[in-house]
């Protein structure tokens, strides 16, 4: 009798088991369930881009397409960046359109990580990063952020993770799961901080368009001197509502986009055809109803906010994408018995904060990307589990 | 204001307590804000999208274009308030076009509304056509899909 499990590589046994696994089984057993656990959407896609791959079937766009995706496309793409950040990227060598940021992000560290190259990331952050790292064959370096500080990472943070191994940042504002954003100047901090230790920076910036409060976001590429050391993320998901559509980009120097693109041509061919049909249609007419879905976010967020400030849990004012991050350390329960206890009594998920690095811990994930009447009525349970306890 | 009132139009149910922390608003603003617009008859009535179809009722409503005479110093206004009053007349409108004023009625029967078009509408002064279309199936109204099968289909948790 063989014993599988020996046969399994080194490496995925490095990577960590996933930290929501266990509520989820639970959650999907509840039918009066409600969900703050979402981090997409619940907007669907605008009709008029679904109609556009309709459309696009209809005319037969069903075969591969280049490697670093249709030119149209990318050409948008670079539009959108000129249009709204001012900054040129050539659609020929510089951009490659992906499965999703989360394939774009795979192949950025794929490409530049030799074994044993360190890569800082500042947590609490989106769960892949650092399984992403492990698989790349690199060394995740966690630097922990603090709520006294709104989880914002600053360069003292990150000097004192630093060695001559560490060969690139990983960030990602607005970030998920905190909805914390950087200053033009704490941005900088950081680009100062990239230049003297020669690090590269990759930046996802998937939820760059959820920003609120009449804060601009500002793409990390257009910060002095950091176009040719960035590698920049971004895609559909979140600001067009296109999460099934795994459809996403990267852009960066040619040297940084061939070398992934080397990567891409193999494992992966081409992103989808038909969502790069409908990638096309968001970016040429997908904006105003993505400042409506903004302006209904600002709402939410603003409920949300309240009513855990009302409740006394300690938390701030996220400034971006669609998520809270309330403190639950008074309560003296961990992250996850205060979810398995939410969920069992009152039937709210949310996401312990842990699942998002160690310094998480003491913390939950809601997401307001879910209706008012939903957040109001999960306010309330939360409210009702937190006198009971 | 607009917002609020975006907010309303979509649930008029919606508590000031929630309107108020949505548009990061203190409770009494908008309260206030909302008596004005009552006041002003920016706010004309809170009204119920019902499914009447669903409940058992079959009403049937017609769609129908009126030709009418405009009249001197008063125009279309007249003719249009004449119409408007009937309780069976649910809008009226003024349209450019091939026809005066789209008239939509709703009765309890086919035989009922063609009754009202044949013995009050045609039958006013000034009115000098009319011609009817009944609806078969609503598919959306007011902007809200009556079938919509567009449910949430996200899985529960998702990081």
């Amino acid at each position: 009798m063989n014993d599988w499990e020996q046969a399994l590589s080194d490496t995925v046994d490095l990577v960590p088991p996933s930290g929501i696994r266990k509520f989820f089984d639970v959650a999907v057993s509840m039918d009066d369930v409600i969900t703050l656990g979402i981090g997409e959407p619940d907007f669907v896609t605008p009709w008029h881009i679904r109609e556009s791959c309709v459309y696009g079937l209809e005319k037969g766009y069903t075969s591969y397409s280049t490697n670093k995706g249709m030119l149209p496309l990318r050409q948008e793409i670079a539009n959108l960046y000129k249009k709204n950040y001012a900054i040129d990227y050539n659609p020929a060598e510089e951009i490659i359109v992906t499965v999703g940021v989360s394939e774009a992000v795979d192949l950025a560290l794929r490409a530049i990580l030799n074994p044993g190259d360190e890569v800082l990331i500042p947590e609490p952050c989106y769960v892949s990063y650092k399984a992403c790292v492990i698989l790349a064959g690199g060394k995740p370096v966690p630097v922990p952020t603090k709520i006294e500080n709104e989880f914002r990472v600053t360069a003292a943070d990150l000097k004192k993770f630093v060695t001559p191994a560490t060969k690139a940042l990983l960030i990602g504002y607005p970030n998920n799961p905190t909805g914390t954003i950087l200053t033009e100047e704490e941005l900088n901090g950081l680009a100062k901080f990239a230049e003297k230790y020669n690090l590269i920076v990759l930046s996802d910036e998937i939820y760059g368009d959820l920003t609120y409060g009449g804060l601009e976001h500002i793409c990390f590429s257009t910060l002095p001197g950091m176009k040719d050391r960035t590698i920049l993320f971004n895609g559909f998901s979140k600001a067009y509502a296109m999460t099934g559509w795994r459809l996403g980009y990267a852009m960066a120097n040619p040297v940084f986009i061939e070398a992934m693109n080397k990567i891409h041509q193999y494992t992966m061919l081409c992103a989808p055809v038909t969502a790069q049909v409908a990638g096309i249609e968001a970016l040429r007419n997908g904006e105003k109803n993505m400042h409506k879905m903004i302006n209904e976010y600002d709402q939410r967020r603003h409920l949300i906010y309240e009513g855990f400030c009302r409740m006394g849990l300690k938390t701030f004012e996220p400034k971006g994408a669609f998520y809270i991050f309330p403190s639950i350390k008074e309560t003296g329960m961990t992250s996850e018995e205060f979810v398995e206890n939410l969920l069992e009594r009152e039937h709210v998920a949310v996401i312990p904060g842990n699942a998002f690095g160690e310094c998480g811990e003491g913390f939950i994930r809601c997401s307001y990307a879910t209706s008012v009447d939903k957040i109001a009525g999960a306010l309330n349970r939360i409210e009702n589990f937190l006198k009971n306890i | 204001m607009r917002e609020l009132l975006q907010l309303l139009e979509h649930d008029a149910r919606r508590p000031v307590k929630e309107l108020a922390a949505m548009l990061n608003k203190p409770e009494f603003e908008i309260e206030e804000a909302i008596k004005k617009l009552e006041d002003d008859r920016i706010i004309m009535s809170y009204n119920t999208l019902i499914d009447w179809e669903k409940f058992g009722d079959h009403n049937v409503t017609s769609v129908i274009e009126v030709n009418v005479a405009p009249q001197r110093e008063v125009g279309f206004d007249a003719i249009a308030e004449r119409i408007y009053r009937f309780d069976e007349v649910k809008s009226v409108f003024l349209m450019s076009g091939s026809f005066d004023l789209l008239v939509i009625i709703e009765g309890q029967s086919l035989n009922k509304v063609a009754d009202f078009v044949a013995r009050r509408l045609s039958t006013i002064e000034g009115v000098t056509s009319t011609r009817s279309h009944f609806m078969l199936k609503a598919y959306k109204k007011d902007g809200t899909i009556i079938d919509d099968k567009e449910d949430d289909r996200r899985l529960v948790m998702t990081p």
